[in-house]
């Protein structure tokens, strides 16, 4: 019955990441394209834990005499995206304030205003 | 016209990329080598029912130190962009009354919840759980505490104190293991391993959860009250 | 049947995700993204991820969410 959640789940996922980076790379408001990031860092946490999805797999949690009672799924991409996820936030943070700053500086949000960098 | 076409153009390159990874996958029915090792040893190496918290703390460990690395590094940043000097401060800002029933629930749900972060850091090794989703829950606590009086102001001398010396001993747990044990770093034999299930088991991995998760989770309530402080500049 | 129920999150998701790039109101765009992450944090406990839902549930709706408005509260006191 449920033979095909992990390709639909990773089907998601893909089409998550693929929006954000659009977003990312298309919107000229600073605080979108960090909202687009933020899309794309979701998709692709999805995809990887859809990878290490097995058919059936239950969580790779044992019981209590330590005994694996039925098929597990993969815990190393789970474990990755655990830390994937914390760092996502501490990132998105650290962009938002970038923002802050550059706002205060220029009072716009427009990046087509930034061109001190620009030669 | 040139710059959308470019947006297009990287757009389908990344679809390309991912595209191969989306048709070869078949939803396996078997694990990877690593995935089945982990399984059938994870237990008896690190005596976690765990398997997600005994990779993330114990096989994996030197790469959760990197990843509390890098976090300090964004909240220290963060708070080098956004601290407010006295002079532009405003004392008591005057913000949108808070209604009765947010006031009340706060006050009644915040221990809780805090109570919550700190069941699911402890039993971390035993159900799902651990030193981040703890970490993460407790700070979601002091956001439900800010929404509801944003003039609240964190103690930052407890806050350091707490995120440091949890630091500090994650490593030294980390450094003992290589030096006394044969285990390497971060290994959780330093204690006896127990009968897995029990409360206290698992070797070290309690203990590497509980400052784990006070590192997390006073690191990520320090980057919320930076946000919320940062309002009070004029 | 999970399939069907990860189909129509999926569903939800993605609204949410086009939303959220598409829409000009800032807050709005803000609130979609933070259903992107609730959604996602179903999907991971659909795929028997059950630590990496507890993280999503409450990084990707809550903690993200608040500090974008942190950040909309602040750019528009800048603005007097």
């Amino acid at each position: 019955m449920d033979q095909y959640l992990g390709q639909v789940v990773m089907a998601i996922g893909f089409i998550l990441a693929i929006l954000g980076l659009y977003g990312l790379l298309s919107q000229k408001n600073m605080i979108k394209m960090i909202l687009g990031f933020s899309i794309f860092t979701t998709g692709v946490n999805i995809i990887m834990v859809a990878i290490g999805y097995v058919k059936g797999g239950t969580a790779p949690i044992l019981d209590a005499e330590g005994n694996a009672v039925a098929k597990f799924v993969d815990p190393v991409p789970q474990a990755l995206v655990l830390t994937s996820i914390v760092i996502g936030l501490g990132v998105t943070a650290m962009m938002l304030a970038y923002v802050m700053k550059l706002y205060q500086d220029k009072k716009s949000l427009n990046i087509n205003d930034y061109k001190d960098l620009k030669w | 016209m040139d710059k959308k076409f470019m947006v297009a153009l990287l757009v389908a390159a990344m679809a390309v990329i991912l595209f191969p990874l989306f048709q070869s996958f078949e939803g396996g029915t078997q694990l990877s080598e690593l995935g089945q090792y982990y399984t059938q040893n994870g237990v008896s190496d690190t005596g976690a029912t765990n398997l997600v918290a005994s990779v993330v703390v114990t096989y994996r460990g030197l790469d959760t130190l990197g990843e509390v690395t890098i976090l300090f590094l964004a909240a220290s940043i963060i708070s080098f962009f956004l601290s407010v000097s006295k002079d532009d401060r405003i004392e008591n800002r005057t913000v949108m009354s808070v209604t009765e029933i947010l006031s009340t629930a706060s006050q009644t749900l915040v221990p809780i919840i805090v109570l919550v972060g700190a069941y699911i850091l402890v039993n971390g090794h035993l159900t799902p759980g651990g030193g981040f989703q703890g970490g993460a829950i407790i700070a979601s606590g002091t956001l439900l505490m800010f929404l509801a009086n944003p003039n609240h102001k964190l103690n930052h001398t407890i806050i350091h104190v707490i995120e440091s010396t949890s630091g500090i001993a994650f490593v030294a747990i980390g450094v003992i293991g290589v030096l006394m044990m044969d285990g390497g770093f971060l290994s959780n034999k330093l204690f006896d391993l127990g009968t897995p299930g029990e409360v206290i088991s698992a070797g070290a991995m309690p203990l590497i959860n509980i400052f784990l998760g006070l590192k997390v989770g006073t690191e990520l309530s320090n980057v919320l009250g930076i946000f919320v402080e940062s309002q009070n500049e004029k | 049947m999970l399939t069907v129920l990860a189909a129509i999150l999926g569903i939800a998701a993605v609204v949410g995700a086009y939303y959220a790039i598409h829409n000009e109101k800032l807050t709005a765009a803000i609130i979609a993204s933070g259903i992107v992450g609730m959604v996602s944090s179903i999907l991971f406990l659909l795929l028997a991820a059950p630590d990496v839902a507890m993280t999503e549930a409450s990084i990707g709706s809550a903690l993200t969410t608040a500090i974008f408005f942190f950040t909309l509260n602040k750019i528009r006191q800048t603005n007097g």
